[in-house]
């Protein structure tokens, strides 16, 4: 248990001290927020599909904590190496004890990088139906940050060098983010996109925080929670099992 | 202290270690040289449970590091050939985290942490960011943290591998302290002959996965008639250059070479 915690809180300090890239990592999502939400705002009202920057202010949530969480995980991937993780696998420490660790320690900070970026949301114009569900959205936060720091400590654990970093970006995370519907609403799209959209897990993470946030959405706030944690569980057992076999 | 017999280690159908068998005994420093790609590393890996020998047995402090680990892995502490410090903590943190990992008793954890980076000369810079600090004191920071579990074995994988004679010098003084105090053994492998010789009470001689020869640096120098310890080596594995193909961890350490400007 002890090894657990100072394992999470080593993440926690890291991220605190930072604070270059705390600021970084809060340009994009902004970007996307201000520049999309308010340069396709006009075009979506006129279509009569009510405000755009409503829509895609929980897909920004979304893609922050994604790009965090799973890059926590990839990290593995240096530090096997060059950092702090070769100093774990050889302590009197299970394996399972460690991935735990880093997981919820890497998912902790993406769900701080969430929130800061739901606060810049509704400062520059987001505006909930009901703010006392907030703590309902932040749960969607976290499911959304295991899962995806799950996946990326499987990854981290299988890949070799940093030539596969490149080819996960683009192949992997980039389409988690643009087919889950972070930036437009899945209702009415074509068949073919929301089959794809409905095998990616970022799907059910926005579309939960939509419901909350805006009282409608694609599927329900239970299915998305229900897929969510499947999915989560699946890949936990799969991240353990692979960061068990890293050979260093 | 630590007992080798008949180890294997095969890599598809490379053979990287070749039927070694040593043995160490308690309160030696024991070196073990070789060429680059000798089995240096693996062998090393292979006695810190990083890795399963294909054939042949190993025996730390009388366990068995495959199949009791953990209790193996409390009796040894070890110094990675590339840095394992997490640079955005400090000192201290560092030595907090391993004292938690290796289940040292809170008290004990702090009064230990004291002393050695008192010993290595770090205590001033305890409060301070690891990032900020120089190779060798990284290097003594990493071996000060190896010793605060007391374990019975330390490994050094090349720890003075791009110091200055400066620092190189004063790491071995505080390893040879700590060695004559707690009577801890060392496993120690280096590219520097000298050191070898002014450190080892033994040494073992690797190449091609076999070892060629093994004694006290008086002996193998002796047994190929040479004057010191470097043409002894010579001698025994030959001035042919190794050139090791390169694997994703040395692609890695070339890259992040360039982006610490050259600096461990």
């Amino acid at each position: 248990m002890s090894a657990i915690y100072i394992l999470w809180l080593r993440e926690l300090k890291r991220y605190v001290r930072s604070r270059a890239q705390i600021v970084a990592s809060l340009g994009q999502p902004l970007l996307y927020f201000l520049a999309l939400g308010f340069g396709l705002g006009p075009v979506f009202q006129r279509a009569g599909y009510g405000s755009y920057l409503q829509i895609v202010a929980p897909g920004v949530i979304g893609m922050s904590v994604l790009f965090s969480s799973i890059f926590s995980g990839l990290g593995l991937l240096w530090d096997r190496q060059f950092g702090f993780l070769k100093e774990t696998l050889v302590a009197p420490v299970s394996r399972l004890q460690i991935m735990i660790g880093r997981t919820l320690g890497g998912a902790t900070v993406s769900v701080i990088q969430g929130l800061l970026v739901t606060a810049l949301c509704l400062l520059f114009g987001f505006r909930p139906v009901n703010p006392w569900l907030i703590p309902l959205a932040i749960a969607f936060m976290i499911a959304i940050a295991l899962v995806f720091a799950a996946l990326g400590v499987a990854i981290g654990s299988s890949l070799q060098d940093m030539q596969g970093f490149q080819l996960i970006m683009n192949f992997l995370v980039m389409p988690i983010f643009f087919l889950s519907g972070a930036l437009f609403p899945l209702s009415n799209i074509g068949t073919i996109l929301l089959t794809i959209a409905k095998l990616d897990p970022l799907s059910y993470g926005i579309d939960g925080m939509r419901s909350i946030y805006l009282g409608h959405s694609t599927f329900n706030a239970g299915t998305d929670a229900l897929v969510l944690c499947c999915i989560g569980a699946v890949l936990l057992v799969f991240g353990a099992w692979r960061f068990s076999r890293i050979e260093i | 202290m630590i007992r080798v017999q008949n180890l294997v280690k095969t890599f598809g159908t490379f053979t990287a270690v070749n039927d070694v068998s040593f043995e160490v005994s308690e309160g030696e420093i024991f070196a073990f040289l070789g060429p680059n790609g000798a089995g240096k590393t693996t062998t090393i890996k292979m006695l810190t449970t990083l890795l399963k020998p294909t054939d042949g047995t190993i025996q730390l402090d009388g366990l068995d590091p495959q199949t009791q680990q953990n209790e193996a892995r409390k009796r040894f502490g070890i110094v990675f050939q590339d840095p394992s410090l997490d640079g955005d903590l400090t000192a201290w943190e560092n030595m907090e985290i391993h004292g938690v990992l290796y289940h040292v008793p809170h008290k004990i954890r702090r009064q230990r942490s004291e002393e050695l980076l008192k010993l290595f000369e770090l205590w001033d810079r305890r409060k301070e960011q690891v990032k900020k600090f120089s190779g060798g004191m990284k290097r003594r920071l990493e071996i000060a943290r190896g010793f605060l579990h007391t374990p019975k074995i330390l490994f050094l994988d090349e720890p003075t591998l791009g110091l200055d004679p400066q620092s190189r010098n004063q790491l071995w003084s505080h390893v040879k302290k700590v060695n004559e105090a707690e009577r801890v053994t060392v496993f120690l492998t280096t590219h520097y002959m000298d050191e070898a010789d002014r450190v080892a009470h033994r040494i073992g001689v690797i190449d091609h996965g076999r070892l060629v020869a093994q004694g006290t640096p008086r002996e193998i120098k002796d047994q190929t008639k040479t004057e010191t310890l470097e043409e002894a080596f010579l001698a025994l594995t030959g001035s042919m250059i190794r050139d090791e193909s390169a694997d994703p961890a040395a692609a890695m350490r070339q890259f992040a070479k360039m982006w610490s400007g050259g600096k461990r």
